[in-house]
């Protein structure tokens, strides 16, 4: 299958803290995987690292075959090419529903208003909040907030799209209605990389696992055998507190 | 001090006081406004993230240094001062300033000064996840500032950019100093003419209290305008486009 991303021998530290060490990965086109391991084991600084918000400190990332670490790549533009959805949301807090989906369309890819506004529509509806479109981040609950910025992290029509625990900061009963949105994605043959603690979400919806553990990936496959039948002791230990 | 008094004094002289607090008010308002520019230039110039080690970070540098002195200058020495500094200095060079041009140079300088910290404050406390989704959707930095941060950062210096404008309405009585027939300057003289001083002065007071309370309120109406409506339309009419 075609390599999306491929990550070859990747460290990252800060300061003198190891976070990534000697990590080798890639994700192929329309695969949904799924990056766990507990708090602290490097998999949302991998996430960050693929579209630079954290800059590596070796290695390599190839993203359809360029070197997006070389020093004259455009960065900008390489991040057009990925959606990023947060823990926190970080909805623009200036602009309301459908100006967070139009303005990175209408000043980074240069499309006009009109384009703009028909495709993030589009993409709002997918995730239900076609009806909020004049609404303030303020005004919108969690599980709100993070389905607006879904779509407009999916109005820039990204290749891939990177989920940093999307469902992390929101209340129980509206994990829920997020979840639903990315199974959607999902099933429509997206790429997506998501970094979760949701392990029923993870084992229905990934094509493959990854268990990351002090910054390095310990184990990695389709869900039927990393999740039931882990070969690692620390697979098999996080799996016994997370899957009570 | 007599209510008749007060009223001979306004009869004789209400165009004098008019045109006054007239003059007092382009000061105030427009030294407020280039102010705010100033001080918005030198925040964003102060926020701009440095690039290793480069010509252009070094050149930064001594921008800032630059824009630092100037901000310390003008926020540690009086503006009476400064008023006679800018304005007896250049006229020192052969060149007369026009008076009024002075005291809106003066006031500006002195506004830019303090607003530059509240900007760079206001930048400085937008979260860090505003500045990460603007990046990640792939703008640069000139752009995540226009249209992602300094909205924010607008929006919340509005505020102390309304204290401003109240302290330029008052301390622009100082630049009667330098001969600008502001309010403060024109009492003095109708003061002067009549020698009924706390009278002519209470007149003053009234129309500076006016003046800054107006203000005020126009201000806080404006941050409401800008906060748009508490409620929102489920519904939109933008639905079909």
């Amino acid at each position: 299958m075609e390599k999306v991303i491929d990550i070859r021998h990747l460290n990252k530290s800060f300061g003198n803290h190891e976070v990534l060490r000697d990590v080798n990965f890639s994700v192929a086109k329309g695969e949904v995987v799924c990056l766990i391991g507990s708090s602290g084991s490097g998999k949302s600084t991998l996430l960050r690292c693929i579209n630079l918000l954290e800059t590596p400190t070796g290695g390599e990332i190839i993203y359809n075959g360029e070197n997006i670490l070389d020093k004259d790549h455009d960065v900008s533009k390489h991040r057009t090419h990925l959606g990023m959805v947060f823990q926190s949301f970080n909805l623009f807090n200036n602009h309301n529903v459908l100006k967070n989906c139009v303005v990175g369309q209408q000043k980074v890819l240069k499309r006009s208003k009109q384009e703009a506004e028909k495709n993030a529509l589009k993409f709002l509806e997918i995730v239900g909040m076609d009806k909020y479109i004049n609404a303030k981040p303020s005004q919108l609950s969690g599980g709100q907030k993070q389905r607006v910025a879904i779509a407009r992290a999916l109005s820039m029509d990204p290749d891939v799209m990177l989920f940093d625990e999307p469902t992390s900061a929101l209340d129980p009963e509206m994990v829920g209605e997020v979840l639903k949105v990315m199974r959607r994605l999902a099933d429509e043959g997206n790429t997506m990389l998501i970094v979760t603690h949701e392990m029923e979400f993870a084992k229905e919806v990934a094509d493959r696992i990854v268990f990351m553990d002090k910054g390095v990936i310990v184990e990695e496959g389709p869900p039927s055998q990393v999740l039931v039948n882990p070969v690692h002791d620390r697979t098999k230990e996080f799996l016994k507190r997370t899957l009570k | 001090m007599s209510l008749e008094s007060i009223l001979s004094i306004l009869e004789q002289n209400w165009p004098n006081y008019l045109k006054g607090a007239y003059i007092t008010l382009l000061i105030a308002i427009f030294s407020t406004i280039i102010g705010a520019l100033i001080g918005l230039f030198i925040g964003v110039m102060h926020t701009i993230p440095l690039r290793k080690k480069s010509f252009k970070s070094f050149l930064l540098k001594i921008v800032n240094f630059i824009l630092s002195v100037y901000v310390e200058i003008f926020r540690g020495t009086p503006m009476i001062v400064q008023a006679m500094v800018v304005f007896y200095g250049i006229a020192a060079y052969g060149f007369v300033m026009d008076r009024f041009l002075a005291a809106i140079l003066v006031v500006s300088l002195n506004t830019g000064a303090y607003m530059a910290e509240y900007v760079r404050g206001g930048i400085v406390s937008i979260e860090k996840g505003q500045y990460e989704a603007a990046e990640a959707i792939g703008m640069n930095h000139f752009q995540t500032m226009v249209h992602i941060i300094l909205p924010q950062v607008i929006r919340n210096i509005l505020p102390a950019t309304g204290n401003q404008l109240i302290m330029n309405i008052k301390d622009s009585a100082v630049l009667s100093v330098i001969s600008v027939t502001e309010l403060f300057f024109v009492t003095k003289t109708i003061a002067s003419i009549n020698y009924k001083t706390a009278d002519s002065y209470l007149i003053a007071c009234v129309m500076y209290l006016i003046m800054t309370l107006t203000a005020s309120q126009l201000l806080r109406l404006f941050e409401k305008k800008l906060d748009g409506p508490k409620d929102y339309n489920f519904q939109s009419d933008k639905k079909s486009a």
